[in-house]
């Protein structure tokens, strides 16, 4: 095992960590992924005042994973797309380990319920008779 | 927007990594799924092709757990720990390891109910975040996880 073998710091991962646990910046990285965007192009799908969506871009450009592009005009965001590919990589992983369990668990948890239900109405039937 | 059933997984400390799900069931039948070796084998699966043929555990504290998967492609895992806390059907407290290398971490899972439903907490807490860190990522390495990461499309496009 070989923790930031590419030279992240553990500070770094945390705020990367940080900034993808929310939907919303998730969102934006996917917009991004598309190519570079205005803060307005940005906050346009999202039903999102402009100083909103500029405090979700701060966290994802403190994090290292978003960039400004050269245009000062309209100063595109873009995706540093190494820092993402890797640091998501990993809580990705978890969570899609994680949401394949809680999907099973679900129908468990339905088949348990249905389970106690019937039970409960044969106790209720026996008590008729 | 429907919250309840997202499931949220965070780095709140340094050592720790937090999963928190809400599912549509009293807590007492989410402890029953999560503690109950009749039940675990059908959900506790992570990603497809695993099965869990051994699932042994002695629910009490100092009790020891025991499960094992096994892939279709021939791989085996398997992870064992020591239970310090059981409080049905709210807390449950254990060791887990999954052996070799990996470092033994503190599990904690609470179970809140509110109005039928119950949202759990697993609080995973490493000896330190140079191991938490490097678990996540050596079990993207080392291929653990590999089978199961499916990034979301940007990643995907991202990488081709």
């Amino acid at each position: 095992m070989e923790p930031n073998s590419y030279g992240l710091s553990p500070d770094h991962l945390d705020a990367t960590f940080a900034a993808l646990a929310d939907p919303t910046r998730r969102a934006i990285l996917a917009r991004l992924a598309k190519g570079e965007a205005s803060v307005n192009e940005l906050a346009e799908p999202f039903a999102m005042t402009q100083p909103a969506i500029s405090k979700h871009l701060k966290v994802l450009e403190r994090a290292g994973l978003i960039s400004r592009g050269r245009d000062a005009q309209r100063r595109p965001r873009r995706l540093e797309a190494k820092p993402l590919a890797e640091a998501s990589g990993w809580l990705e992983g978890y969570r899609q380990f994680w949401e394949g369990n809680c999907q099973r668990l679900d129908a468990l948890l339905e088949e348990l319920k249905t389970e106690e239900k019937k039970q409960h109405l044969r106790r209720k039937q026996g008590d008729r008779r | 927007m429907k919250n309840t059933e997202t499931l949220q997984v965070t780095t709140p400390t340094e050592r720790e990594l937090v999963i928190t799900r809400s599912f549509d069931a009293p807590r007492r039948l989410v402890w029953e799924a999560w503690t109950n070796p009749k039940h675990l084998p059908h959900w506790m699966l992570g990603p497809p092709g695993w099965t869990m043929p051994r699932c042994e555990l002695d629910l009490r504290p100092g009790g020891t757990w025991h499960f094992g998967w096994h892939h279709a492609d021939g791989k085996d895992m398997e992870m064992r720990g020591t239970y310090r806390e059981v409080t049905p059907p709210e807390r449950l407290v254990s060791t887990e390891s999954w052996g070799g290398n990996w470092p033994e971490t503190l599990n904690t899972l609470v179970l809140t109910e509110e109005n039928g439903n119950t949202t759990v907490t697993l609080t995973i807490l490493y000896p330190s975040m140079e191991a938490r860190d490097a678990a996540l990522k050596s079990g993207m390495k080392e291929g653990m996880s590999l089978s199961f990461v499916r990034l979301d499309e940007h990643l995907a496009s991202m990488a081709a």
